[in-house]
């Protein structure tokens, strides 16, 4: 066997050493998400039963569910995709397609500015805005709230994925005699469809998990929501009120509804990775 | 030593044209100066390209003939910080006269590039996606019929007949090259300008392509650009030789390869350089 030198045994040790520091933190970061993983779904799952999922908010000591912030949920997302998605698409394709110069940069600069800025600033804002003018919390003003954070993020991910798509395709297009708005919708939005798709999905993941907007905005209920011109329970602001209570009950059902709320991320980005992973087949 | 004594024996198979004089100007291109911002990129090209014939531009990387062609459709137009100066008539319509619709101009004069595009749809979406856009058929089976019809002119209809609605990236690349051909001639255009078509494919798909130009001519005006001097010499009726954004020579293509009336030409044809 072949000696090794001082300076290869340093090199060695250096390697192993680094290799193994990479690998511990690793373990450390995985390790921490699966022990909270672990501890939620250990204190959720006792208060979890098929009545809690379809129940309405009850006093202390009667049980009572959380099936109306499921809705509320639901219909919450709905709202800022509805306002937030085609808003965000138009503008991503706005900014690959048909911009130039320094507008564009500052738009670009904007919306990344935009991505940073706390939830809570856009729920204080629409608070400002709507609440105030409405003089009512209400279930629309807390999916514009919901809009606001996805618009930066859906327009960012869909100007990359446009810009993805190569100049041939456009030029091919262009060469029949399309006219450029027929070459970006019929052409290249389809291409770019995947992408697009996924872009919207992580941003729906993402608001999906937001309280604070909604905390100055869609407020809250204890029953299932009639009309979107009322405040609206969600799962976020349920799981707030409740963790922030005296009672052992609740405390519980706030476990057990951050296990159905964590579900129902989990499952969202499950449909994203499937998502991207037809787009590789 | 004059040019006559350093020219080698020609070694290109070369077609006899014999209808060569006959033909009408279809485009008639005076003065051309073509600018990539403050990059002259086409210096002063006059040229007429004949009705119905095959005319190839031959040249080194770099010397402007993608450039003129793309000139020919206004495809440059969308690429920013172009200007152009000349004039460029098609069948006497000045095609970047103030009013000039570049919508009609490009169902006039198609385009086949040098890698094929064919879109994300399916084979017969593809071929139908002119006719649709430009609004050209009136009922599904007139479609139908144009999309059959386009194919069949582009020898690629045995080929894809029972899948024509599968996706258009599924087939080879030569395959896709004759449908991106198909698509162009789907709309009936009366020009059909090809950018190295068969550079990305093997000989056997090449000889199809090359094959398709030759029965094309009938029909159409082609003008192709192609850096392979064999296949010039074997699909055209007259050649055009650019060098550094000029137009040296345009002959018959038997008379360019043969023997040329100037020396660059020659020095190009023979290998000396390029």
């Amino acid at each position: 066997m072949m000696r090794l030198s001082r300076s290869d045994r340093a090199r060695r040790s250096v390697s192993w050493v680094m290799t193994s520091l990479t690998a511990l933190c690793t373990i450390v970061a995985v390790g921490i998400l699966f022990v909270i993983l672990a501890y939620i779904a250990m204190r959720g799952i006792s208060a979890l039963n098929f009545g809690f999922l379809v129940d309405t908010p009850r006093p202390v000591g009667e049980g009572g569910g959380i099936g109306n912030a499921i809705v509320g949920s639901g219909l919450l997302l709905l709202l800022s995709c509805v306002v937030g998605i085609p808003i965000g698409i138009a503008c991503g394709i706005y900014l690959s397609e048909f911009g130039g110069g320094w507008f564009v940069s500052a738009v670009r600069f904007l919306i990344d500015t935009l991505t940073g800025i706390p939830s809570i600033v856009t729920g204080v804002f629409v608070y400002a805005v709507i609440v105030l003018r409405m003089k009512h919390f209400s279930a629309f003003a807390g999916g514009i709230a919901l809009a606001l954070i996805m618009i930066p993020i859906v327009a960012r991910t869909t100007e990359e994925m446009i810009k993805l798509v190569p100049q041939s395709l456009r030029e091919g297009a262009l060469a029949l005699g399309a006219p450029q708005w027929r070459v970006t919708l019929g052409v290249v939005l389809p291409a770019a469809a995947s992408g697009i798709v996924t872009g919207a999905m992580l941003a729906i993941a993402r608001v999906s998990g937001e309280t604070a907007p909604l905390l100055f905005t869609a407020f809250g209920s204890r029953f299932y929501p009639r009309n979107l011109n009322e405040p609206i329970a969600s799962l976020t602001v349920q799981i707030y009120n409740y963790a922030i209570s005296p009672y052992d009950e609740w405390h519980a059902q706030a476990w057990a509804a951050t296990l159905v709320l964590m579900a129902l991320i989990l499952s969202i980005n499950l449909i994203v990775r499937f998502l991207t992973r037809q787009k590789f087949n | 030593m004059t040019p006559q004594a350093t020219f080698t024996a020609p070694k290109f198979e070369v077609k006899s044209h014999a209808s060569l004089r006959s033909a009408a100007t279809k485009i008639a291109v005076e003065h051309l100066n073509f600018f990539y911002g403050k990059t002259q990129a086409l210096k002063d090209i006059s040229i007429e390209i004949p009705e119905r014939q095959v005319m190839a531009f031959i040249g080194p990387s770099g010397c402007g003939k993608t450039t003129f062609l793309r000139t020919l459709n206004r495809m440059n137009d969308v690429i920013p910080g172009t200007r152009v100066e000349g004039k460029i008539t098609i069948d006497s319509d000045d095609i970047y006269a103030a009013g000039a619709d570049v919508v009609d101009l490009r169902r006039k004069v198609g385009m086949v590039f040098q890698k094929s595009n064919p879109f994300p749809k399916s084979i017969f979406d593809n071929v139908a996606y002119g006719l649709k856009i430009n609004r050209v058929t009136s009922s599904r089976s007139e479609l139908e019929g144009r999309v059959e019809e386009a194919l069949k002119d582009a020898a690629l209809w045995n080929e894809v007949k029972d899948r024509l609605k599968s996706s258009a990236l599924g087939l080879s690349g030569g395959q896709q090259q004759r449908l991106c051909i198909a698509r162009a001639l789907a709309i009936r255009p009366e020009v059909i300008l090809m950018d190295e078509p068969a550079s990305a494919l093997d000989p056997i798909a090449t000889s199809k392509i090359e094959e398709l130009i030759v029965d094309l001519k009938k029909q159409y005006t082609i003008v192709i650009v192609t850096h392979n001097m064999q296949q010039a010499a074997r699909v055209s009726d007259l050649t055009a030789f650019f060098l550094l954004g000029k137009l040296i020579e345009v002959n018959s293509t038997e008379k360019m390869f043969t023997a040329p009336n100037e020396k660059l030409t020659e020095d190009y044809i023979t290998g000396r350089f390029g």
